[in-house]
C-alpha cells in the first residue's frame, strides 16, 4: 500500500496506521467510544495481507494479557479501549512495565468515574501519567490533537516502546477518536521477519531456536536486593526518556504575557480562544504537551519566567494543572479551568475563564 | 566391577531428563509438581520440540516452573496464562505453547480466560494441577476443595452453605466445542505416571497438529497444605479426591 489521503475518524485511523506500521497483533474488547478500532481491523482483514493477528478477547483483562503474551515473544502488539476498560487493564500494564516489554495501548477517554458517560473526557490524566497500576513505573504517554496525530502516534508509540522496552500509550480524548478529518496514511511497512525479530529482541521468549540459553519473561524477583536493582534499572530508563523524548508544541509564545497549557483537542479549542483574546489585545500563548509523560517541565518552567499567569484548560476537575504548578515553581499563579462529565468548553468560555482567573484587566 | 563398568549406556534404564535444570526446586518433598515437571521435560526432549516450546507459568506453587525446565517461558499474571498463551500461540503458530496452572489460578481467578481460550479452540495444551488447595499462599480453600476439607480459610471444613460446592471445571471444559482432548490423570503410582505421560504427549501432539485445546487435569497431592505425610496424601487422594474427580478421558477426538 502506498501513501494515501483519506477522510476518516481517529479510531479508524488507529486501525489503518497499525496495519501500515506492520504491527503483528491487536487484541481488544468493544467499548464506546473506541469500538471502531476493532471494527475497522475486522473489516480490513489484515491477517490475509500482512499476517497481522486480530482478536476480540473475552474482556479487557484478557486483551491486555494477550498483549503481554505477544509482547513477551517480541511481537509488535497493541490494544485499545476507553476509560473503564483501561482501568481493567492496569494490572496487565504494570506487568508489561515490570517485564520491560514494548507494547502500545490506546485509551480513547470518556467521562468518569464509574461507568460515567460515553462523551469525551481527559479525566484519566492522573491514571495514565502517574503509572496507573501498582508499583513504581511510567508509560510514555502521547496526546494526539488531530486525526493525523492519531495515525502518526501509532508508529511513534511502537518505535519508542521498542527503543526503551517499555509500554507506550496514546491518550486520546473521545473527540479525536470520533471526529473525522483528512489524514495522510503512511505507506505499508513490512512486518519484521522472524530473523529480524530475533536480532531486535534477543530477550524474547519465542522458543529457544538456535539460542544457547532460555529466555524467561517475568516480573517476579524474590530477592529484594535484586528487585531493588530492577527498580533502579527501570528508573534509569525513565530518566533517559525524560531526557530525550519530551515533545510539545508552542503557539504565540514569543510575545506572550499569559500562557494557556492544554492537551489533545482542547488545545485546538484554546487556539480559537487565543485568537479572540489577541483581537482584544490580550497577549496569550499556548503550550500543548504532546508527551504528557515525559512532561515538558523545562519548556513550561522557561515560559513561567516570561508570563504573568498560567491557565490550564482540561476536560477534568484539574489534573495536569498539578504538573504545570510544579514546573512553574510558584513563579506565577497557575489556575485551572475544566469541564467534566463529557461537556466540552467553547472558546468564549475559555476566554472568560482566562480573564477572570488570571485577573486580566481589560 | 568398577563404577564405570556398571554405568554403561546399555545398562542405563533411567536418567535425569536433560531439560531439567540443575536448580534446586522449591517444591515440598512428596509434592506432585516434581513428577509432572519431569514428565514434561522428558516429553519435550523425546518429541524434539524443546527449541520451539514456549511455556506459560502461573501464579501459584509452579510460579518458578521457568527455573526448572530449560525452555523459553513467560510468567503470567494470576489466572491469565490462557490469554497469554493465546497470543503467544497465534503470533508464533509454529511453536508448541503450553500453560501449567494450579486450581486457584485456572478455576478461580482465571475461569474466564480458561473457558474462553478452550472455547476458541486455541492450539495450546493446558496442564492443570488440581490439589484442592492454594499451596503457595499457605493452604487456603480452592474452588476444587472438597466438602468437609479443612484449609486455612475453612478451618472447620468446607461447607456448601458458606463456600459453595467443589468445582469440577474439567467436566465443563470437556463440553466446549474448542477442546479436542480433555482428560483427568494422577501421578501417585508408577502406572499413573505412565498414563499421565501418554496424556501429555497426546496433548502436545494435538497442539502441534493444530487440533484445538487439550486439557490435562492431574489430580495431585499437597502434603504440606493437607498436613499429611506424602504417603498418607497419596492414600487420602485415592480415597477422597477420585470420587469427586474420577480419572480417565472426558473427551478424546
Amino acid at each position: 500500500m502506498e501513501e494515501e489521503v483519506r477522510l476518516m475518524k481517529g479510531n479508524e485511523a488507529i486501525a489503518h496506521a497499525a496495519i501500515r506500521y506492520g504491527a503483528d497483533g491487536y487484541f481488544g474488547y468493544p467499548i464506546t467510544p473506541q469500538s471502531e478500532v476493532l471494527e475497522t481491523l475486522a473489516e480490513l482483514r489484515p491477517w490475509e495481507t500482512t499476517g497481522m493477528v486480530v482478536l476480540q478477547a473475552e474482556s479487557e483483562v484478557a486483551a491486555i494479557n494477550m498483549v503481554y503474551g505477544g509482547a513477551s515473544t517480541g511481537k509488535a502488539v497493541m490494544t485499545s479501549s476507553s476509560s473503564p476498560g483501561v482501568s481493567l487493564k492496569q494490572e496487565g500494564i504494570s506487568y508489561l512495565a515490570a517485564s520491560e516489554l514494548p507494547a502500545l495501548i490506546v485509551n480513547v477517554m470518556r467521562g468518569g468515574p464509574g461507568l460515567g458517560t460515553i462523551q469525551p473526557s481527559q479525566a484519566d490524566y492522573f491514571q495514565a501519567t502517574k503509572g496507573g497500576g501498582h508499583g513504581d513505573y511510567h508509560l510514555i504517554i502521547l496526546s494526539p490533537a488531530t486525526v493525523q496525530e492519531m495515525t502518526d502516534f501509532v508508529a511513534l508509540g511502537f518505535d519508542l516502546a521498542f527503543k526503551y522496552r517499555t509500554p507506550a500509550m496514546i491518550l486520546a480524548d473521545g473527540i479525536v477518536g470520533q471526529m473525522m478529518e483528512k489524514v495522510v496514511l503512511p505507506p505499508q511497512r513490512p512486518r519484521r521477519t522472524e530473523e529480524e525479530l530475533r536480532a531486535q529482541c534477543p530477550w524474547a521468549a519465542c522458543g529457544k531456536g538456535d539460542r544457547k540459553n532460555r529466555n524467561v519473561v517475568t516480573s517476579l524477583e524474590m530477592d529484594s536486593t535484586k528487585m531493588e536493582q530492577n527498580n533502579l534499572r527501570f528508573q534509569e530508563t525513565y530518566r533517559l526518556i525524560e531526557e530525550n523524548e519530551v515533545r510539545c508544541q508552542e503557539y504565540y509564545t514569543d510575545d506572550a504575557e499569559y500562557l494557556i497549557v492544554a492537551f489533545g483537542t482542547v488545545a485546538r479549542i484554546c487556539l480559537k480562544a487565543i485568537e479572540e483574546a489577541r483581537e482584544k489585545g490580550i497577549k496569550v500563548g499556548l503550550l500543548r504537551p504532546i508527551t504528557l509523560w515525559p512532561f515538558p517541565k523545562k519548556n513550561i518552567g522557561k515560559l513561567s519566567k516570561q508570563v504573568k499567569g498560567i491557565l490550564t484548560v482540561e476536560l477534568n476537575a484539574g489534573q495536569m494543572v498539578e504538573d504545570v504548578q510544579l514546573a512553574a515553581e510558584c513563579r506565577v499563579p497557575v489556575h485551572h479551568f475544566g469541564r467534566m462529565g463529557g461537556m466540552i468548553p467553547n472558546p468564549t468560555e475559555i476566554l472568560e475563564a482566562l480573564v477572570t482567573k488570571l485577573s486580566i484587566a481589560q | 566391577m568398577t563404577r564405570e563398568e556398571i554405568i554403561r549406556p546399555e545398562n542405563k534404564v533411567y536418567a535425569r531428563p536433560e531439560l531439567l535444570t540443575d536448580n534446586v526446586t522449591h517444591y515440598c518433598p512428596g509434592c506432585s509438581h516434581g513428577v509432572v515437571h519431569k514428565i514434561i521435560a522428558e516429553l519435550l526432549a523425546e518429541m524434539n520440540v524443546a527449541d520451539k516450546t514456549i511455556g506459560i507459568a502461573p501464579v501459584g506453587c509452579a510460579v518458578f516452573a521457568y527455573n526448572y525446565i530449560d525452555v523459553d517461558w513467560i510468567e503470567a499474571a494470576h489466572g491469565r496464562a490462557p490469554a497469554v498463551a493465546t497470543a503467544a500461540s497465534r503470533l508464533n503458530p509454529d511453536s508448541l505453547v503450553f500453560t501449567y496452572q494450579g486450581d486457584g489460578d485456572l478455576s478461580a481467578i482465571g475461569t474466564a480466560e480458561t473457558i474462553h481460550a478452550c472455547n476458541r479452540g486455541e492450539n495450546i495444551a493446558i496442564i492443570f494441577i488440581n490439589n484442592a488447595i492454594y499451596g503457595m499462599t499457605g493452604g487456603q480453600m480452592a474452588p476444587t476443595t472438597l466438602l468437609g476439607m479443612k484449609t486455612a480459610t475453612t478451618p472447620y471444613g468446607r461447607t456448601a452453605e458458606l463456600n459453595g460446592y467443589p468445582l469440577a471445571i474439567t467436566n465443563l471444559l470437556a463440553q466446549l466445542d474448542g477442546t479436542c482432548y480433555v482428560t483427568r490423570q494422577a501421578v501417585h503410582t508408577a502406572a499413573a505416571v505412565r498414563k499421565t505421560k501418554a496424556a501429555i504427549k497426546k496433548a502436545f501432539q494435538n497442539s502441534m497438529a493444530k487440533k484445538g485445546t487439550s486439557v490435562i487435569e492431574i489430580v495431585s497431592t499437597c502434603n504440606s497444605g493437607w498436613k499429611m505425610t506424602p504417603a498418607q496424601s497419596n492414600d487420602w487422594m485415592a480415597e477422597h479426591m477420585f470420587e469427586k474427580y474420577p480419572l480417565g478421558d472426558l473427551k478424546n477426538e
